[in-house]
């Protein structure tokens, strides 16, 4: 294996919790409800996934153990926030407290356990194709489900009617719902999926990327997560590059340092950041608004009865 | 006004010096000790220390010690919790992190009865005293380890911040690898950050894609370790036994060991002995411990046990005079024929030899 292609490995591992988790986002963001509760339900994925895996001894079990986590945590906030109509941003903070938390419980009696790598899933014949070949055809079955994932969410928003009732739910929900569609319902069905995929992420960075769990191990996670999504501006093609745009800028400058180019490391840690702040500077000049954010976004829905 | 004022900060100041010498000569028989964390005790690394501290208390005082903690407290938020701490009949805290350092101090200063101990700070009052560990002298002997056993030339570090206790480190590490192989190359990682697993795996990763063989961290998951082992390369446990997650990369590990400082200081409260100091413990105060010397041939674990008896009777300093800076001049020499301990606790130098430049 060459540095390059090394290098390229570990880009591909440290973008894939971050687009799984800010897909998820996207399409709860889409039918208008912002979730600030990312990195929560990630730590609760991480935790849950890792203490069944080790529990139960299956690497499948503690992946369906984190996406269940994931998603019973984006069901407590579903009640807040569509039940009880309560603000989407405290809510979501304080999921976010919550599921730190809890995941410290709940991974408590875990901390020490060790699981062995999952093997990488190798596509013969393809896999040997030069510097690409390991890259996109060795890898393991998460980074693959990332890739299938991005490409059905962006057919799901524009090709299904499903995938325009939400859209349109998320862009003005008082008309949405004069037509008789059904807000509460979509919505909570996108909050779901969001949790959903915060938990793979977190199964991801638990069973893949440290394979332990230790509490906090999230690191922020969520939190850039978060800022994809508006980095992407909620399109998940956009998504997939701004993951790897970010993934790349943290391996990267760790590579620059141990190569002595003679920067400083502090600025180098600070690039991703900055990236992400020069890419909404421009989307917002060449556009003149925040471009796609869902109409109603954060906006609590309280229908007629 | 002016005088009554004066008056009264003084006859404060001597009520408060009055009870305290009286509390401080006193012999206890019961003593409840409280414990601020800067993390997780589910860290695998530096609280989970402090806390097998805690325990070892509990296990060598049955019946005469109580004990508590508050872990993950905020260093910019920690005040309140200390402050927690003293209002709820503790007579001696300790509070284990740099950053705790002003607000331990300044409720020391608000209860002159209560004993306070601060790890890794230089402030002490009265009731305050200080205490740290001299983990470079650990990281000599890995720095020898490394230096005999790469078969690249080239050892690698993973560190957190560029502050002088890490750059001490790398320094102790890298002249103790060129100790033994004046050929040996160092590279240079900071992850900025004290813990995020996946970062500093990452980090530990882009060293050893760079012909990296040897790693050490001074950062606080088993993630580093643990990239080593699964590439087949080899490691130093940091803060505590690594050992469980690179059974096969770790060759030793340096463990801090507080467990004999704060039974030793705890009995001082039960006896009526205690006095505020500043302790600087290394191997020989047992302090800093390694862990048994695995998965190297004979002749490196015979160095290294060397070494380690050597560092222990104090026959060896790894800061042993001269040191030549990168600039290639020699440092001036403040502490006796080796780098005088405020030299050591304040370095902002790389050694000669290291080709990076410490990020300013």
């Amino acid at each position: 294996m060459t540095t390059f292609e090394a290098i390229l490995l570990t880009i591909v591992t440290a973008s894939t919790p971050l687009l799984i988790a800010a897909l998820g986002e996207l399409v709860t963001e889409r039918s208008g409800v912002l979730n600030l509760g990312v990195e929560g339900m990630m730590a609760m994925g991480a935790a849950c996934s890792f203490a069944a895996a080790v529990s139960f001894d299956s690497t499948l079990l503690g992946v369906l153990a984190g996406v269940l986590a994931g998603a019973m945590m984006a069901a407590l906030f579903a009640l807040v926030v569509l039940g009880f109509a309560a603000n989407q941003v405290g809510s979501g903070l304080a999921l976010t407290i919550f599921g730190l938390g809890l995941s410290g419980l709940v991974g408590a009696p875990f901390v020490g356990a060790r699981r062995d790598p999952i093997p990488p899933i190798d596509i013969p014949g393809l896999s040997d194709i030069p510097y690409v070949g390991r890259l996109f055809f060795e890898q393991d079955l998460f980074v693959y489900v990332s890739f299938a994932l991005t490409i059905l969410i962006a057919l799901y928003l524009t090709r299904t009617r499903s995938g325009l009732t939400l859209r349109s739910i998320g862009e003005n929900h008082t008309s949405a719902n004069a037509l008789g569609l059904p807000v509460l319902r979509t919505r909570f069905l996108a909050i779901l999926f969001g949790g959903a995929c915060a938990g793979l992420a977190g199964a991801y960075l638990a069973l893949v990327y440290t394979r332990f769990w230790s509490p906090g191990m999230t690191a922020g996670r969520g939190w850039i997560a978060l800022a994809l999504v508006v980095f992407a501006a909620w399109r998940p093609g956009w998504l997939l590059i701004g993951a790897y745009i970010f993934g790349a800028a943290t391996v990267l400058q760790l590579h620059a340092q141990a190569a002595q180019f003679g920067v400083p490391s502090q600025m180098l840690s600070a690039v991703p950041y900055l990236a992400t702040i020069i890419a909404l500077l421009l989307l917002s000049l060449r556009h003149g608004r925040a471009i796609g954010a869902p109409g109603s976004l954060g906006a609590p829905f309280v229908p007629d009865r | 006004m002016f005088s009554r004022k004066v008056f009264g900060a003084l006859a404060g100041v001597a009520v408060a010096a009055l009870s305290a010498t009286g509390a401080m000569a006193q012999a206890k028989d019961k003593v409840k000790v409280g414990f601020i964390y800067v993390g997780p005790v589910g860290d695998h690394g530096w609280s989970y220390q402090h806390d097998q501290g805690r325990q070892a208390i509990e296990k060598a005082f049955p019946g005469k010690v109580t004990t508590t903690f508050v872990e993950s407290v905020p260093e910019a938020d920690s005040e309140r919790a200390i402050e927690q701490l003293a209002r709820t009949g503790h007579d001696l805290i300790f509070t284990t992190s740099f950053g705790f350092m002003e607000p331990t101090l300044k409720v020391a200063k608000k209860y002159p009865n209560i004993k306070f101990e601060h790890a890794t700070g230089f402030k002490r009052a009265p009731n305050l005293s200080t205490y740290a560990a001299k983990f470079h002298e650990g990281r000599y002997i890995i720095g020898q380890i490394a230096g005999k056993m790469t078969k690249s030339n080239t050892i690698g570090y993973v560190g957190a911040f560029p502050i002088p206790e890490v750059v001490a480190g790398i320094n102790a590490f890298y002249l103790g690898a060129k100790s033994v192989n004046p050929n040996v190359k160092i590279k240079i990682v900071f992850a900025n950050t004290w813990y995020d697993p996946a970062k500093e795996g990452d980090a530990a990763k882009a060293l050893l894609d760079q012909g990296v063989d040897m790693l050490a961290q001074h950062t606080d998951s088993p993630a580093p370790i643990q990239a080593a082992e699964a590439r087949g390369k080899f490691g130093f446990g940091q803060a505590s036994d690594m050992e469980r997650f690179a059974p096969k990369a770790q060759l030793t590990a340096i463990v801090d060991n507080w467990s004999d400082y704060y039974v030793a200081r705890v009995k001082a409260v039960l006896d009526g002995t205690w006095k505020s100091e500043d302790t600087w413990g290394g191997l020989n105060a047992n302090m800093v411990v390694m862990t048994p010397y695995k998965n190297m041939p004979d002749d490196v674990k015979k160095l290294a046990e060397e070494t380690e008896a050597a560092i222990k009777s104090g026959k060896l300093n790894p800061f042993k005079c001269p040191i030549i800076g990168q600039d290639g001049k020699e440092i001036e020499c403040k502490g006796n024929g080796v780098l005088s301990d405020q030299q050591v606790l304040g370095m902002n130098f790389y050694v000669q030899g290291i080709e990076d430049k410490i990020p300013q």
